[in-house]
């Protein structure tokens, strides 16, 4: 049952973010660009979602319908790896106008410019790996 | 300030299917919908992984299930030069995996959670977005 949801859960994700139009790199800058001609709409998208979500964060505690527990960060630690790490990725998506969701969910489209994207990301995350086993 | 392109209505039903998403994946599976910890995961752990392979397989399906529905076009505009991608994708990746979240898993699951930590990252990145697009803006 496991498999079916997550299947399920990236489809409607990935409809979600079509919907809104997230998936265009164009859009999500002009809501970035605030200076400038902006796009409110991105705003909107995460008001949508975070509505949808906080009752059901906050009432069900207990245990998932098809998993022993729930698998929720516990920290509450405000580190440098926080502050620096989302700096990072703020400047990677200012620059391209791709977060994760919709830079994998863009791969759909077979663009060169998205393909090359992801295989950064992925190569990010590798090079991060690689430095932990260093450690 | 002129505010252009504006599409609320689409915005808001867009980000409710995001959250039932958000839901369905929380009460049935217990994780968190985080793009970057399911990518992330996917790459560097053996928990789950065909869990999160399933994910990101349907991430890629949304957008072509859409189109099934739609007589239009979905719009997709890129301008970035490419060594802006590689730099960006490195950035993106990096900076997600250090400080574990993205727009989804710090914006959306993170600030329903009341999550301090993802309140504060989520107002970093977005700065330092639009910064980023100032920046480009003014002097490239």
């Amino acid at each position: 049952m496991n498999k079916v949801i997550s299947l399920l859960c990236g489809i409607i994700f990935g409809v979600g973010l079509t919907i809104s139009s997230m998936t265009n790199p164009e859009k999500v800058l002009g809501f970035l660009n605030l200076f400038g001609n902006w796009d409110p709409s991105l705003i909107f998208v995460m008001i949508g979602g975070i509505l949808i979500s906080t009752p059901f964060f906050y009432y069900f505690k207990n245990k998932p319908l098809f998993a022993e527990n729930f698998s929720i960060p516990l920290s509450k630690n405000i580190d440098l790896k926080l502050i620096f790490g989302a700096s990072l990725f703020g400047v990677g998506w200012g620059a391209v106008g791709l977060c994760p969701g919709p830079a994998i969910a863009s791969l759909a489209f077979l663009n060169f410019h998205s393909i090359i994207f992801v295989l950064s990301m992925v190569f990010g995350f590798l090079a991060l790996k690689f430095f932990d086993t260093l450690n | 300030m002129n505010i252009i392109n504006f599409t609320p209505l689409s915005a808001f039903i867009g980000g409710i299917v995001i959250g039932l998403a958000v839901v369905i994946f929380y009460l049935g599976n217990g994780r968190l919908a985080g793009i970057s910890g399911i990518m992330k995961n996917f790459i560097s752990s053996n928990n789950n992984r065909f869990d999160n392979l399933l994910f990101l397989i349907g991430l890629i399906l949304g957008p072509l299930i859409y189109s099934l529905f739609s007589t239009y076009e979905i719009p997709f505009t890129i301008t970035a030069s490419l060594p802006t991608l590689i730099i960006g994708g490195l950035l993106v990746g990096v900076g997600t995996g250090i400080s574990n979240g993205c727009t989804s898993g710090h914006g959306i699951c993170g600030i329903s959670r009341f999550a301090p930590r993802s309140i504060l990252a989520t107002i970093i990145f977005l700065l330092m977005a639009i910064i980023t697009v100032v920046v480009k803006g003014s002097f490239f």
